[in-house]
């Protein structure tokens, strides 16, 4: 059967599955809408978590950027989940006992002072918008080449749906969702994987066979693709190009900034007692990591298919799916010395950035359907070419989602992917709208602007703010923003330069005035703001400080931050007792008080 | 069911302290397997070659080794605290 046919009935499938469940557990009060009544047993939360944390950038980006990027792809595989334990043993288990929905509510409360609550509100916001536009173009990329609909119409079917179980079912609709989601994900990462790993070296499990026996040769595969890769002028796989200390701070910067992600640290609200949190934690860490562990593998077997699929064939004899891509303008080829034949090789980039581009895409000339097209049937391209002898692009995005592909697997594998590609990116998107609404609702609304909202008021409100963020979601799905990805990187600096040393000190430091706070999170803004916006776009290509990239600065932003809170704090009177009275609570299990553990308290 | 006793401050301050100290011990076992293993040494591990795999160390703890060991942390963590819980509340479970 068609890959078409069987994507249709696959994608169609898990979405009748997804608002099948958001009928079923519709929310009917805030503390559902927001944290579905904290009564999620921890297996289901340890998925939905793990379905939260892992977006489209997670499943379809990731091991293509390994794929590329060889062994400095690690900082990814480290950073993202090297956060989520600083996340669970430092952050998470305090906020919980703190009792309140939100880490803005935590950051207001703490340190005394609504102006600290509204920077905090504006930063959640910021950093879940630039989350979710990423999650919808992945929507888009999807639905794009699968369905071949247009990108635009396959972020309006996305938004449709999310806005239909997000806006329902709120946090309860979301988190049983986003389980049905985990399991179409991991199912669709690894069963190509297992394929992959048992085709090339005989081992079905993938983790294994990255290091095992490439059985062409009979030589390792990693050695083989180091090999592969020094022959055609690639930088070797198993090592790194960049520097050591940008390696660590853009680890550290990923680490600390995953850590104060807010549509994770809710998560943690929605089991009943602080022991099922922590146990929801580490199932959840076991359900990424299954992920996690996997991509590196895909990015080797993929590399290795690649490399000897493409590398001097000519381009009349390529596979199929060489042509598909190329047709979605993922895949470019430019006939420099006009034999016929792909040379692909370390040799600079295929052509130039047309001048204006923010940043090096190609463009293509004539839409899909009236492609100009050159003397053997490739597409041309408005860029010049370069000097270089390499006369191939190749998407770092499509490396997942052509990967069956390109290891001709059959074609119910393929359309798996699209499903899977789809549920990583609508449950982020999920999420992120929830985080977004509850701002906006509770935190913006009802906190800072009418305190005497009522409950019922408050769920129309956040069901509408949820709808609105969709809206302004698809908007930047369709009209992406030429920089998404440097944004992301802004988003993390961010979160890691804000955020994270503010919870940090708020619950290990009694001393911490709110003067300091104040003062430390908008130095540590400012400070990394302007160098990521400096360096990327009044003066990109100068030369870093300290050889640290834009988004390594994080890291610096942070000990900028913390220096400066502990220096103004010490400088200011101690916050009153209430406050010192608060953090000794937060510390210890509620029921060290007397109280009843059950999750957040309404409002 | 009856209410236990509250717990000392004493017993609050020590849990607090033994607290502190567990995560000093796993964010230093964190530290040392993802930026020693993974970033500052990865050059000198590559040098050793896992035996019966392609592995070169370095990478290997890179890309796989360093999530295993943060699964374990976060393991450990769950059984300690689980422990401390139930020493402070005097047996009870919580």
């Amino acid at each position: 059967m068609d890959v078409r046919y069987w994507t249709y009935i696959l994608v169609g499938l898990t979405f009748a599955l997804y608002i099948g469940i958001a009928i079923w557990s519709r929310a009917g009060s805030t503390k559902e809408f927001y944290v579905a009544g904290g009564g999620v047993p921890s297996i289901a939360n340890g998925m939905a978590t793990a379905a939260d944390w892992m977006s489209a950038a997670s499943f379809i980006s990731m091991a293509g950027i390994i794929s590329f990027a060889g062994r400095d792809g690690s900082v990814y595989l480290m950073g993202w989940t090297g956060g989520y334990v600083l996340l669970a043993l430092l952050l998470a288990p305090y906020l919980r006992r703190f009792g309140k929905f939100t880490v803005p509510d935590f950051i207001g409360d703490r340190y005394y002072s609504r102006l600290a609550r509204f920077v905090a509100v504006i930063c959640a916001i910021f950093v879940s918008f630039t989350y979710v536009a990423g999650q919808m173009r992945g929507v888009g990329v999807v639905f794009s080449r699968f369905l071949e609909v247009d990108v635009n119409t396959g972020v309006i079917i996305g938004m449709v749906i999310v806005l239909f179980y997000a806006v329902l079912g709120g946090m309860k609709g979301i988190t049983y969702t986003q389980v049905a989601q985990y399991c179409v994900l991991i199912f669709a990462f690894m069963v190509p994987a297992i394929f992959l790993s048992f085709q090339m070296t005989g081992n079905p499990v993938p983790q294994i066979g990255m290091g095992g026996e490439y059985l062409d040769t009979g030589m390792p595969l990693l050695e083989k693709l180091d090999g592969l890769s020094e022959e055609l002028g690639f930088n070797t796989y198993t090592e790194g190009q960049k520097s050591t200390f940008d390696v660590f701070c853009i680890t550290a910067a990923l680490m600390c900034g995953t850590a104060g992600l807010p549509h994770v640290i809710v998560r943690f609200y929605t089991v009943k007692k602080a022991s099922a949190a922590r146990t929801s934690a580490l199932w959840a860490l076991l359900f990424i990591a299954i992920l996690y562990t996997t991509a590196p593998a895909i990015a080797v077997f993929a590399r290795v298919n690649l490399l000897k699929t493409v590398s001097e064939t000519s381009y009349t004899e390529v596979p199929e799916w060489f042509k598909n891509w190329e047709d979605s303008e993922l895949i470019a080829w430019v006939d420099k010395n006009g034999d016929g034949k792909i040379q692909y090789n370390g040799d600079g980039a295929a052509f130039a950035a047309l001048e204006g581009d923010p940043k090096f895409i190609p463009r293509f000339k004539g839409k899909r359907d009236d492609a100009e097209r050159g003397e053997f049937g490739e597409r041309l391209l408005e860029n010049p070419p370069t000097d270089g002898t390499n006369e191939l692009y190749i998407d770092r995005d499509i490396i997942v989602l052509a990967n069956p592909e390109i290891g001709q697997l059959p074609n119910w594998v393929i359309a798996l992917v699209a499903a899977g590609g789809l549920a990583a990116a609508l449950s982020t998107a999920a999420g992120l709208l929830l985080v977004i609404s509850t701002s906006v609702a509770h935190d913006l609304v009802k906190k800072t602007f009418v305190p005497g909202l009522s409950e019922k008021s408050e769920l129309i409100l956040a069901r509408c703010a949820a709808a609105a963020a969709v809206i302004v979601a698809g908007y930047f799905g369709i009209n992406p923003p030429g920089f998404v990805a440097e944004v992301v990187a802004f988003a993390f600096g961010l979160a890691a330069s804000s955020f994270f040393p503010a919870i940090i000190l708020g619950i290990f430091s009694k001393r911490t005035t709110m003067q300091g706070v104040i003062a430390g999170m908008i130095s540590g803004l400012t400070f990394t703001a302007s160098y990521i916006i400096y360096f990327k776009f009044i003066n990109a290509g100068g030369t870093l400080w300290w050889g640290i990239s834009p988004e390594g600065i994080g890291t610096v932003g942070m000990l900028v931050n913390f220096v400066v809170t502990i220096l103004v704090s010490l400088a200011t009177p101690h916050p009153p007792q209430e406050i010192r009275d608060l953090v000794d609570r937060v510390r210890l299990p509620r029921a060290a008080f007397g109280e009843e553990d059950a999750g957040p308290v309404d409002h | 069911m009856s209410k236990p006793n509250l717990p000392s401050e004493e017993a609050k301050s020590l849990y607090w302290r033994k607290n502190l100290t567990w995560l000093g011990i796993l964010l230093s076992i964190w530290f040392v397997v993802s930026y020693g293993c993974g970033i500052l040494f990865v050059d000198q591990l590559d040098k050793i070659r896992i035996p019966g795999t392609g592995f070169k160390l370095g990478f290997w703890f890179a890309q796989q080794g360093s999530i295993y060991v943060f699964l374990v942390l976060i393991g450990v963590y769950v059984v300690v605290m689980n422990r401390l819980d139930r020493q402070l509340l005097g047996g009870e479970q919580d």
